[in-house]
């Protein structure tokens, strides 16, 4: 299985303010009532984007730049801290992703979050809380700049500013190596796989 | 060298290191159920690969499964589609699954414990952040994602990072009607819902050595809500009595020796942990959330924050809570009214939990006003509960008595709150819309505290409506 080797994401940015925002708020659970992934796109952050009655909330994500963003399939979204909390499901990152969404930029990411978006491809990096706040604020008043997230690199930049980020070492070595989904490294393991499952008693039936 | 039981289990678990630096981990019992696992097995399928360890894989239905009604086909018909899936999947690849059918049904960290599965020394993931729960009996288990329910499917391991190991101590007695439930609680609440991010955490101290093993987990359960992707108890004689004479535990000869091995597993005294953090159980009180975290949270006879005593950060989400709650700043909790109680989930839905509200319950009267509901998290707990004749006593209170199932915690079926009513719930998240309506309002509390909010209609300290 080859995969792409995601050196770099470039391109038009969205900025989703908040901490602590939980799974449940990207993608409601009545949304994990399906069997595949598909269309979930349109659902993320659903009940934050519609109110009750039906109608549109003012909302990052029902902007003119979010639209753009799902237009392009590419898209980079800068969150807070603690982003991804909550529910294990992968219905939250596939539903970012699917929307068009390629990178995040934030403060912090739940584990769990983080690895289901590495695993799809999505580099999830981190700056300073300084720096994310100067990036943030720069998303917003620069919509038609694009912004470069460089996981090789271990940057962001934008404009004239670049902004130190960074990223866990295996998910930036699996991102730049074509290696984000781990599968096939797992499955070469499979004889070293054996071995150890011999040598637990509980899993040879002691 | 003194290891913590987190490194000693990383160790005997170890199948070679990655590329990419991760430790390719080897999973020695994988749960699964219906809603995080359909798209697993599709991706198996594309990619023309069979489960390698079906023996170590176990499912149930837990999610989506309606706790209102037992006979299919159910009225909702994707519960019924999700259920056929999860049926023909394990039925094409061998994998045992505890059915609705087979009276062993339930939460799936219900299950795992009751069926003698969940052992110490183990690894365990699941597709579901509260996997943590099987760490009360000394076991490192994993919330995962859908795409690594399909490695586990495929190889039985994981691609993983070691965690650091924060060691939480909880020493001497709580005072009476204050639960594991509050303590987990008080932890989160101190020490932030992200502060555990990059650690396990190592439950420990004498608190935990005097609690059962379902009250560990309870505490282990939230780990997830405090950052933390797995939390643990040392494996002590309580936890290898809980397991002697379940259907999955070592029979016979085999016994003495699992034991010795499970007892191996405990972290060693002197080892070395990369935190510490220690509370007292007396300075613990009843705790309820008030907010959309479960780090925002109070004693019951506290007010709630005013928003001037908060740091820049959490004074945005604070005014994002009280909006959502409909609550105010510096006002008590207490007396905040109640529409729907619910008592359940993996986190509080275990039979010490039925029986300890049934002791007080016993000719109490659920409010005219509430909505009230129970729901045993497995079918065991539920038969046993029945045999014990608590169903009576939760009937005649007023409560709905409900069929096993995650019900009204995260409401993927139709037990849902209507509009913004406000839910006392045993459950563990209080997040916007978690609890089935967008402008619904969850607080989360421990089980006799519901039981005291469903007797009087308002978030109530139950020390004052009982006599603890």
């Amino acid at each position: 299985m080859s995969l792409a080797k995601i050196t770099q994401v470039k391109a038009l940015a969205l900025a989703v303010p908040g901490d602590d925002i939980d799974t449940d708020r990207i993608i409601p659970a009545r949304f994990l009532r399906c069997v595949t992934f598909d269309g979930l796109g349109e659902h993320a952050f659903r009940d934050e984007r519609t109110g009750p009655d039906g109608k549109e909330r003012p909302h990052p994500m029902n902007s003119a730049q979010a639209a753009r963003i799902a237009a392009a399939k590419k898209g980079v979204m800068v969150v807070g801290f603690n982003f991804g909390c909550g529910s294990s499901r992968e219905h939250a990152p596939q539903s970012i992703w699917r929307f068009g969404f390629t990178a995040l930029v934030g403060g912090s990411f739940a584990e769990i979050f983080f690895g289901n978006s590495t695993t799809l491809g999505v580099p999830c990096v981190t700056l300073s809380k300084e720096d994310l706040a100067e990036c943030d604020a720069f998303v917003r008043a620069n919509p038609d700049v694009e912004v470069t997230v460089d996981v090789a690199q271990l940057t962001v930049s934008a404009g004239a500013k670049t902004w130190k980020a960074s990223i866990a070492a295996s998910a930036r070595d699996g991102l730049v190596n074509g290696k984000w989904d781990p599968i096939a490294d797992l499955l070469e393991g499979a004889e070293p796989v054996a071995k150890t499952a011999a040598g637990l008693a509980y899993v040879a039936g002691k | 060298m003194a290891k913590t039981l987190f490194q000693k289990v990383w160790e005997a678990h170890t199948v070679r290191k990655l590329p990419n630096g991760q430790t390719q981990l080897f999973i020695g019992t994988h749960l699964i159920h219906e809603v995080t696992s359909p798209q697993a097995f599709g991706m198996l399928r594309d990619l023309g690969l069979k489960v390698k360890y079906p023996h170590r894989t176990f499912a149930t239905v837990d999610h989506i499964v309606p706790t209102n009604e037992l006979k299919e086909p159910y009225s909702d018909p994707i519960a019924q589609e999700m259920i056929e899936a999860l049926r023909k999947n394990t039925k094409d690849y061998g994998i045992r699954f505890f059915d609705t059918t087979t009276g062993t049904q339930g939460i799936v960290h219900m299950v795992g414990p009751e069926q003698g599965i969940t052992q110490p020394g183990t690894t365990i993931a699941c597709g579901d952040s509260h996997t943590a729960t099987h760490g009360a009996f000394g076991a490192i288990a994993f919330g995962i994602g859908t795409t690594q329910v399909r490695d586990v499917l495929a190889t039985q391991t994981l691609a993983l990072s070691p965690l650091k190991v924060r060691r939480i101590e909880v020493n001497g007695k709580l005072a009476p009607g204050v639960y594991a439930k509050d303590v987990i609680l008080h932890i989160i609440r101190v020490l932030g819902v992200n502060g555990g991010i990059g650690y396990a955490y190592e439950y420990a101290g004498t608190t935990f050595d005097g609690f059962s093993l379902e009250e560990r987990m309870t505490v282990c359960n939230m780990s997830i809500e405090g950052g933390a992707r797995c939390g643990y108890v040392n494996p002590d004689q309580k936890t290898f009595d809980y397991i002697k004479g379940k259907p999955y535990a070592p029979k016979a000869a085999d016994w003495d020796a699992a034991v010795a091995r499970w007892a191996s597993f405990a972290s060693d005294a002197g080892c070395q942990y990369d935190d510490v953090k220690v509370f007292k159980a007396e300075d613990i009180r009843p705790t309820v959330t008030w907010g959309i975290t479960p780090g925002q949270a109070v004693f019951i006879d506290e007010k709630m924050p005013a928003l001037e005593t908060l740091n820049a950060a959490d004074r945005q989400t604070a005014e994002d809570a009280y909006a959502h709650m409909k609550l105010a700043p510096n006002t008590p909790i207490k007396g905040t009214k109640v529409d729907v109680c619910f008592l359940g989930s993996c986190t509080n839905g275990r039979i010490s939990d039925l029986r300890e509200v049934a002791k007080y319950l016993k000719g109490r009267k659920v409010s005219p006003s509430v909505k009230a509901i129970v729901v045993p998290g497995s079918q065991l707990t539920a038969i046993q509960a029945v045999h014990e004749g608590l169903d009576k006593i939760y009937i005649e209170a007023g409560f709905e008595w409900r069929g096993a199932g995650c019900s009204m915690c995260l409401a993927m079926n139709p037990d849902k709150l209507v509009g913004d009513q406000l839910c006392a719930s045993s459950s563990n998240r209080n997040f916007k819309g978690r609890q089935g309506s967008q402008t619904g309002r969850t607080v989360l509390m421990s089980p006799l505290m519901v039981a005291a909010a469903a007797i009087t209609g308002q978030v109530t300290d139950a020390r004052e409506v009982f006599t603890v």
